[in-house]
């Protein structure tokens, strides 16, 4: 069994829950994964404080893919003031899996583009509203 | 261009692995397997020795001293410039150290390009280019007012002299900039011949030989460019290192880059002269361990024989490129011949981002590259994010191969 690429780590890059577009969107950004030029969007539809729904959009490697996957499912019906206190803690304790200082870029990069998506503030901003 | 691979894969001429103590590290019983020298190279015991006795018996500083051990010291520096500056064909005052290339690039783009550059003038560059070949010339155009175009490249990673033909008749292009061989396809760019083509439009020419100088004989004099930079890392050298080779002409009427210490003849309270190249261009204290650590770089390579490197990894990689072609899912990018590229090769695997590629091949204690390697324009044109890359060094062997081919089979399975 190896350690990093876990048969459910494997089966949310493959199969991942709640990538696509999402019309309409009250909340969207954008992010770079500096190492390598991976890019991961995501849209958010917000209904009375919460996230009512949720697609995350992009390419990227087996963990970061992996990563927003298995977030999305946490995500929807979260309070969007509870989302953007999330740290990178939780987001490694949903992995479960023991990640290197270099990919831990590519675990954060969904809970660093909800982050921008949710507060209007990131590296790339495309605009918070839709 | 799969199947295009006409040369025959004999054995590589090589085995130096003894002279490389890296080489010994294992992983979880597994040898190393070092196939990204093409970021930095590993260095020979004479590298290290140099650099050891250089601190251990000769540590002074350099053209200041006039006691024995700074004599000692500055024999030792400006003797390797000496070396250095043979290996790659160019006078002694011609031989600037910089950092690394970047500082080599950034140096011509300060001191050349935005004292010279008009609006109206095009630097021209390639599609293949390096970041540190890119973004000073991004920042020296858009401060002079001056355009920067892209020569293009086709689909199997070559350049087209016909299309430099067509930009150079513009009349408007003062400098072509581009990559000796290509850090992600491995193309080997026809230098003289670009050199030959842009002189006779009256555009300069530099030429980034950070792949280039590692891996095939290379004579600055022969090629005839104006600025030629590369590094001492890549080159089994220590880091900390770099040259840039220039037209001593040239460099006679350019500024200085950086101001300070050592770069002048006399200082005033108002204004100062100029020392004598190269040293107008060496501001402070220098890189002198490491000057002294890639003299013992370039004797070493010379030892060996650059002609003789260059066809031991024109092997690996016709080797390489034969057995990564015959995976299924493997895409190989760059030429499909081993004449016409270095020794790098940029692969994907289906269904597989390179990050992963790498990550498992690591888990093999096999070490590739997986990035957009400093290139991201030539990324886009590839249309895609990133790509894995083995690159060959003069100690590797067709066994490392072996390895990586097996692994990437592994990581296959795991995604399977």
């Amino acid at each position: 069994m190896d350690d990093l690429y876990r048969d459910f780590i494997l089966e949310h890059y493959k199969r991942p829950r709640n990538f696509g577009e999402l019309e309409p969107h009250d909340l969207e950004a954008q992010e770079q994964n500096p190492l390598c030029g991976d890019e991961l969007g995501v849209q958010i539809r917000v209904t009375d404080g919460r996230i009512a729904d949720l697609r995350f959009n992009g390419h990227g490697c087996a963990i970061s893919q992996a990563a927003a996957s298995i977030a999305s499912e946490e995500l929807i019906g979260m309070d969007v003031e509870e989302a953007a206190a999330l740290d990178a803690d939780w987001m490694l304790d949903l992995l479960g899996i023991d990640i290197s200082a270099t990919r831990r870029k590519c675990a954060l990069l969904s809970l660093k583009v909800l982050r921008h998506a949710v507060t209007g503030e990131g590296t790339w901003p495309v605009g918070a509203a839709g | 261009m799969a199947g295009a691979v006409r040369t025959a894969a004999a054995a590589p001429t090589l085995d130096v692995r003894a002279d490389f103590p890296i080489l010994e590290r294992e992983l979880d019983g597994q040898r190393l397997v070092y196939l990204d020298s093409a970021s930095t190279s590993q260095k020979p015991e004479a590298v290290i020795a140099a650099l050891d006795d250089y601190y251990r018996h000769h540590n002074a500083n350099i053209h200041r001293g006039v006691y024995p051990l700074a004599q000692e010291a500055d024999a030792l520096f400006e003797g390797a410039r000496k070396r250095i500056a043979g290996f790659t064909g160019a006078p002694v005052r011609s031989t600037i150290f910089t950092r690394n290339v970047t500082e080599a690039i950034n140096l011509v783009a300060y001191s050349w390009a935005r004292t010279t550059l008009r609006p109206g003038d095009t630097v021209l560059i390639t599609e293949m280019e390096h970041h540190s070949n890119i973004v000073p010339w991004q920042l020296a155009t858009q401060a002079t007012g001056a355009e920067l175009r892209y020569l293009g490249i086709d689909d199997a990673g070559t350049l087209s002299l016909d299309q430099l033909d067509l930009e150079l008749e513009r009349g408007d292009v003062r400098l072509v900039a581009l990559t000796h061989v290509s850090n992600v396809l491995g193309t080997i760019n026809p230098v003289a011949e670009v050199v030959a083509r842009s002189h006779a439009a009256g555009a300069l020419v530099l030429i980034d030989g950070a792949q280039a100088v590692p891996q095939m004989p290379v004579d600055f004099a022969a090629i005839g460019a104006d600025f030629y930079a590369w590094t001492g890392h890549k080159a089994l050298g220590p880091t900390g290192v770099g040259v840039l080779h220039a037209d001593a002409a040239l460099l006679e009427e350019m500024p200085p880059f950086l101001a300070g210490g050592d770069m002048i003849a006399s200082v005033e309270a108002q204004h100062s002269t100029w020392n004598e190249l190269p040293w107008k261009f060496e501001a402070g204290t220098s890189m002198i361990a490491q000057v002294v650590g890639l003299g013992a770089a370039v004797d070493y390579l010379s030892a060996l024989g650059m002609g003789r490197v260059r066809a031991h990894e024109h092997e690996l990689v016709a080797y390489a490129l034969e057995r990564l072609m015959s995976i299924d899912g493997v895409r190989v990018y760059g030429p499909p011949n081993a004449d016409d590229r270095g020794g790098v090769v940029s692969f994907s695997v289906d269904g597989i981002h390179p990050h992963d590629v790498a990550e498992l091949l690591g888990r093999s204690n096999v070490c590739v590259r997986a990035s957009h390697h400093c290139a991201q324009p030539l990324m886009a044109r590839l249309g895609v994010p990133a790509t894995a890359r083995a690159s060959f060094a003069p100690y590797n062997v067709r066994a490392d191969v072996d390895s990586l081919v097996e692994a990437v089979r592994g990581a296959q399975r795991v995604f399977a």
